[in-house]
């Protein structure tokens, strides 16, 4: 659905995403992890056309996004921090999206906005609110217009528990419905039961993109942290392998 | 979009700052109508706050509220929306907000106490000037990534127009006393939109008597109705390009 082809991009000096490949189908839920500043965030932007990539391309349903913006009419977007005009209401907020999606109102999806309800806050300003709350805004906005893509970055960050659950049986429930999700996340111990596929980046590359049963299978691991973790240490020792052959060969 | 631009209205125009400022353009303008008898002389006194007040407000003011958006402008980008509809509502927004506070704090007053066509005059540059300076801002804001620096530069430019150019157009005047240079005087008020409001308003008063040979040069330069025309066609000019450059950086910008 989503297809990354040999993206690279360089701020200043710095090269923040070196040749990444990867796809992204439909009916997969990715898990997107890596150490900060590897090149997650960048990823994301670039899928949604907020970073434009030096070389390479991105195709969404066999399209390409470059010169498009229509395909954003697909992809529903849950961003890291989420601001707001401080004197906008909540209210306001959501009938300015619904204004510019122009889904009819049988469509859209509000079983998060009754979850979080955000009914008996449709008044407040967003200046006045909390983390926690503009979160549940921002989930809403996300899953309101029933798109084929979620991308969610940390999306349970600043949630408190039981928002945090809600928002994770949500997901799961989108996943049923054969949508593709892509979630980046530091907390590996949530995705569990949650992800189908994990791709990992380290400083700027891809470093592996498995499905979950393969990953459990040659790491023998069944939680994901836990197999994320054996998976480095595999590739680390056969790297430093290969470096002691390339040495013993040399001598 | 149109409704894009209502709400990003009604937000500007319930921050505190934007309610103090039409409340201090009120209060100054109907205290100097009041302290002056004669509403020409009221329009003159006037004339040097709002060409101080109105750019200062309008370049700080949208400069601060575009970093402030950062984020909401991200999300917008993730929206279905070409680039340059979200940048020309937000520029809409703000200039609009801007001119109808400016209206409501100064344009009241000179409409109760100078209806003239110097007053009206004088509205028109100040939406004017609000226009030119919140595209100003736009341009020094897309160029900058950093909020500090960018909110430098915008009060470093506002003082370049408001102050600096006087004194390099002084240094310019002084150095070249000797050679006819009313006409090339002309064409330097063009470089400047606050010079060519001030022109403008004082021609329509009668101490432009008092500005001498040169005076004489603006007043058959701007005081017919074609000179008008041009000065209007430059301050358009002053606001289309800075937004149309600042458009083209924002559409290949990376967020």
């Amino acid at each position: 659905m989503i297809s990354i082809q040999n993206i690279s991009k360089q701020f200043g000096k710095f090269k923040v995403l070196n040749n990444v490949s990867f796809d992204c189908g439909q009916g997969q839920c990715i898990a997107l992890i890596g150490p900060n500043g590897s090149g997650k965030t960048t990823i994301i932007k670039s899928i949604l056309g907020m970073v434009h990539p030096d070389t390479g391309s991105i195709s969404f349903e066999g399209k390409d996004i470059a010169s498009d913006w229509l395909y954003r009419n697909h992809i529903g977007y849950m961003p890291q921090i989420g601001r707001y005009p401080e004197n906008m209401s909540i209210g306001q907020v959501l009938d300015m999206m619904k204004d510019i999606r122009k889904l009819p109102d049988s469509q859209i999806d509000h079983e998060l906005f009754e979850a979080f309800n955000i009914r008996a806050l449709l008044d407040k300003r967003m200046g006045t609110l909390s983390g926690g709350t503009r979160q549940k805004v921002s989930a809403c906005l996300a899953f309101m217009f029933s798109s084929k893509a979620l991308i969610l970055d940390e999306p349970s960050a600043g949630l408190d528990p039981v928002s945090s659950e809600i928002l994770r049986e949500k997901i799961l429930a989108e996943k049923k419905k054969n949508k593709l999700i892509i979630i980046t996340s530091h907390i590996l111990s949530e995705l569990d039961e949650l992800i189908t596929e994990a791709v990992y980046m380290q400083d700027g590359s891809l470093r592996f993109h498995n499905s979950i049963q393969q990953l459990q299978k040659q790491t023998g691991e069944g939680k994901l942290a836990r197999a994320i973790a054996a998976m480095i240490r595999q590739q680390d020792l056969q790297a430093a392998k290969g470096h002691t052959a390339i040495l013993t060969a040399v001598k | 979009m149109k409704k894009m631009i209502k709400y990003i209205i009604a937000d500007i125009l319930r921050s505190r700052i934007m309610i103090a400022y039409t409340l201090v353009l009120l209060a100054i303008s109907f205290s100097v109508f009041a302290i002056e008898d004669n509403p020409s002389k009221g329009i003159l006194s006037l004339l040097n706050i709002i060409l101080f007040i109105v750019p200062l407000v309008s370049i700080i003011f949208s400069t601060i509220y575009i970093y402030n958006s950062g984020e909401f402008i991200e999300l917008l980008v993730s929206q279905p929306l070409p680039r340059k509809t979200i940048w020309l509502s937000m520029f809409a927004g703000l200039a609009i907000s801007l001119s109808l506070s400016f209206l409501a704090g100064a344009g009241f007053a000179i409409l109760i106490y100078a209806m003239s066509a110097t007053g009206l005059i004088m509205i028109a540059t100040g939406i004017l000037l609000s226009f030119i300076f919140v595209a100003i801002s736009f341009l020094a804001s897309v160029r900058i990534r950093d909020k500090a620096k960018g909110i430098g530069a915008a009060i470093m430019l506002w003082l370049y127009f408001a102050m600096l150019f006087d004194i390099l157009v002084l240094f310019f005047l002084f150095q070249f006393s000797e050679y006819p240079i009313e006409k090339g005087m002309v064409a330097l008020t063009a470089l400047n939109p606050i010079d060519l409001s001030r022109v403008l308003i004082l021609l329509h008063i009668d101490v432009s008597a008092m500005m001498g040979y040169t005076g004489a040069i603006f007043r058959q330069f701007f005081g017919t109705g074609s000179g008008m025309l041009i000065a209007l066609i430059i301050m358009l000019v002053w606001t289309v390009v800075p937004l149309g450059l600042s458009t083209i950086r924002f559409n290949n910008k990376d967020l």
